[in-house]
């Protein structure tokens, strides 16, 4: 009897604790806060840059003009959000930190990050949408050290043999024109990423703002066209099956493939486009009536995590403005493949590589995900469209009630 | 409790009266007893506290994140108010919860079905002692020793719809491209049948090593009395092995409730959430999005545990009943 009790005993615990270590919610930070006074700790989620790449030199240097050490510690940019919040629970916040831009807003919700005006950190020569996504009641918590976005690639080989003309393209009739030429040439159409997380809603704004939607009503007309269209290509055939599984790394692989006539992809493809072995090109996504459509725009902030010694901010202060001065934005942008979030050091970037330009023109035509107080509420809003692009493009639901069944999720959930 | 058992004094009034009386022989008995006892607890201390630190405290916690209403800011200043079962009931009522236990219930009932017959037939088959058998019974465990994110990544490439090999050779056999990954349809088969890859090397190595205590003369004994090979499965192997594969398809339970990465790799629990388990959404509520939801992660963690410590009870009940 007593064998079987203690056998028991230990099945439940068997039980509850290999469960418990899948389940429970890790409050251990690896990445070490700022303690040391000569020490300052920097965090990136550039985990591809170690400390012999020009980044992270770059990193190291601004150290030296206030004559302490920036200690780096690079972390995966899922991770970093998380990481943040439990370092800034434990009280051990590093003294700046890298991270991407519509993370801002939940950071500053937590009530982590320090106003740039506080620490005196003048922000007016950055270009108001790239900042947008940092801006908050009025108040700039962060800078970014650059800019990208999404834009239209596409095989000038494919696009020849089809007998299409990039330049044609240039609202969503001309588009799928285009699409059902590729197609009836036997070649494959589009590709991009409609997976179900964060890349998915990203991927698919600048066809939903294209035509005019607001994520304040996810269900509204423009949204509706947007996604009929997205399913639509699916349905038709100009787009493959495997976009809902699509990351917009997997989406670039279909695209390098060379089948394909466009990609919809990022600035941080442009080094691999290069060595696709294919010609290319770059048009601007087209908005549903002609023009650039509005894409969201990518890319990470300097923030100030809030410490309790505030005499460390004067040092932090020179750290950043170390990080951001023109002249390293220019390095720091050209190793990213980003566009400058400033003018003057986007004339630069155009200057030496005339390829960018359309970069910089998708740029302007860019919004933060967050911008225009949205904030805290983008990030539940986006979860329902995700779901509701998987959704309709899945067949489980129609683009209307699928958008409806969003915004009726994200106006509970906002409560 | 056996130590408390053994040293309580004697009850009856004479052995009262004479502890009272003297302290003689019996009160060194009794120091012994107690130093033996001391000693106990220091060897058991290490393991206690590290129960408590690692297992105990974690689930404490976990249990108090589901009971408090987070938000980021509370979250970082760690006031956030009890709020009771504000948080169950958000997730009980949540769309997202009657597809996700059901997918649960689907995923853990055949992946175990599977990778307990698979495993099974494989042990039954390597008992029979022939050449190559060692090497062929390594090669079956290969899929327990890749990390998991190279076993889910190698088959989200082979069940891609577009340039899968395994729509590829469908193609070939003239059946028509079937959209494993990506359709609602049939996401929930293929992370099935991934894990149910996975799962087999260990069922085998358990049952297998189960077989090893049947004794052979039984088998002998059958063959003699005129049992074929399944009445011989049927009647010896299967009911002796009935301990073995109880703990064997606990474990596995419980591994299969909380298998997380091999669906996040494939399908991210989708489209939509037809491949969603408890596991992948409690993930994606306190990870998944820009704006984390500790709490009603914790929430849905926390019915997972529950399950699993129902079936756990379970299995007591019926291994109590068995062995009474």
């Amino acid at each position: 009897m007593r064998q079987t009790r203690r056998t028991a005993i230990a099945t439940v615990l068997l039980t509850a604790t290999a469960l418990a270590s899948a389940t429970a919610c890790s409050s251990g930070s690896t990445a070490q806060g700022s303690s040391d006074q000569g020490t300052f700790t920097f965090w990136d989620p550039y985990p591809q840059f170690d400390a012999s790449s020009d980044w992270g030199k770059r990193v190291a240097s601004c150290g030296t003009p206030a004559g302490v050490t920036v200690k780096r510690t690079a972390l995966d940019t899922t991770d970093l959000g998380n990481k943040a919040l439990l370092a800034a629970q434990q009280g051990d916040s590093p003294d700046v930190m890298l991270v991407d831009n519509p993370v801002v807003s939940t950071l500053v919700e937590a009530g982590i990050l320090t106003k740039m005006s506080d620490l005196g950190v003048d922000t007016s020569s950055v270009q108001q949408n790239i900042i947008g996504a940092g801006t908050i009641d009025g108040a700039a918590y962060g800078l970014p050290i650059g800019a990208n976005t999404l834009a239209l690639y596409y095989n000038k080989s494919v696009l020849d043999a089809a007998g299409v003309d990039p330049a044609s393209v240039t609202n969503w009739d001309s588009l799928n024109a285009a699409l059902a030429k590729v197609k009836a040439a036997g070649k494959k159409g589009i590709t991009f990423s409609a997976i179900g997380t964060e890349e998915g809603s990203f991927q698919f704004l600048p066809w939903f703002w294209g035509a005019g939607g607001d994520l304040t009503h996810l269900n509204g007309s423009g949204g509706v066209d947007a996604l009929s269209l997205w399913k639509g290509w699916v349905a038709d055939g100009y787009a493959p099956n495997d976009v809902l599984s699509n990351t917009q790394t997997t989406s670039w692989q279909e695209f390098a493939t060379g089948q394909y006539a466009f990609g919809e992809n990022g600035t941080w493809q442009l080094a691999n486009a290069a060595k696709a072995g294919f010609p290319y090109g770059v048009i601007t996504i087209p908005a549903k009536d002609g023009g650039p459509a509005p894409a969201p725009t990518g890319g990470e902030f300097v923030t100030v995590p809030v410490q309790k010694d505030t005499a460390r901010y004067a040092v932090t202060k020179q750290i950043v403005s170390c990080l951001t001065n023109a002249a390293n934005l220019l390095g720091t942008d050209t190793a990213l493949s980003y566009i400058a979030p400033t003018q003057a050091v986007q004339a630069q970037q155009t200057r030496a590589d005339s390829a960018l330009t359309p970069w910089v023109s998708a740029v302007a035509a860019a919004r933060g995900r967050t911008s225009n107080g949205l904030g805290v509420k983008y990030p539940v809003i986006s979860q329902q469209m995700w779901t509701a692009v998987q959704g309709a493009l899945s067949g489980s639901q129609g683009p209307q009630a699928a958008l409806a069944a969003a915004q009726n999720a994200a106006a509970n959930h906002q409560g | 409790m056996t130590l408390a058992h053994t040293d309580r004094p004697p009850r009856s009034p004479a052995a009262f009266r004479a502890t009272h009386r003297t302290r003689g022989p019996q009160a060194a008995v009794r120091c012994r007893r107690r130093r033996t006892q001391l000693t106990a607890w220091a060897f058991v201390a290490p393991l206690v506290a590290y129960l408590a630190a690692f297992y105990l405290y974690p689930l404490y916690r976990n249990l108090d994140l589901s009971l408090r209403h987070y938000t980021v800011r509370s979250f970082v200043d760690g006031n956030a108010p009890f709020s009771g079962w504000a948080n169950f009931s958000q997730v009980l009522h949540d769309p997202t919860f009657w597809p996700a236990l059901t997918n649960t219930a689907v995923f853990t009932v055949a992946s175990l079905a599977f990778q307990y017959t698979i495993g099974l037939a494989l042990a039954v088959f390597f008992n029979r002692r022939f050449r190559l058998a060692g090497i062929l019974r390594a090669l079956f465990l290969i899929p327990w020793l890749l990390p998991l994110i190279v076993s889910s990544s190698t088959w989200a490439w082979m069940l891609n719809s577009e340039s899968g090999i395994v729509n590829h050779t469908l193609n070939l056999v003239g059946i028509a491209p079937v959209d494993w990954l990506t359709s609602p349809r049939w996401a929930l088969t293929s992370v099935i049948i991934a894990n149910i890859w996975i799962g087999v090397p260990f069922n085998l190595v358990v049952l297998y090593s189960g077989l090893q205590n049947v004794p052979a003369e039984l088998y002998e004994a059958a063959s003699l009395d005129g049992a074929g090979a399944w009445q011989q499965f049927r009647r010896i192997t299967f009911p002796l092995l009935r301990p073995v594969s109880a703990i064997t398809l606990l474990l596995g339970l419980v591994y299969t409730l909380k298998v997380f990465d091999l669906i996040w790799i494939m399908t991210r629990g989708g489209p939509g959430n037809s491949s969603s388990t408890l596991a992948t959404w409690s993930y994606r509520l306190g990870f998944g999005t820009l704006l984390p939801q500790f709490g009603p992660g914790a929430a849905v963690g926390n019915i997972l545990i529950l399950i699993a410590l129902l079936f756990g009870l379970l299995y007591i009940r019926i291994q109590r009943r068995q062995e009474a």
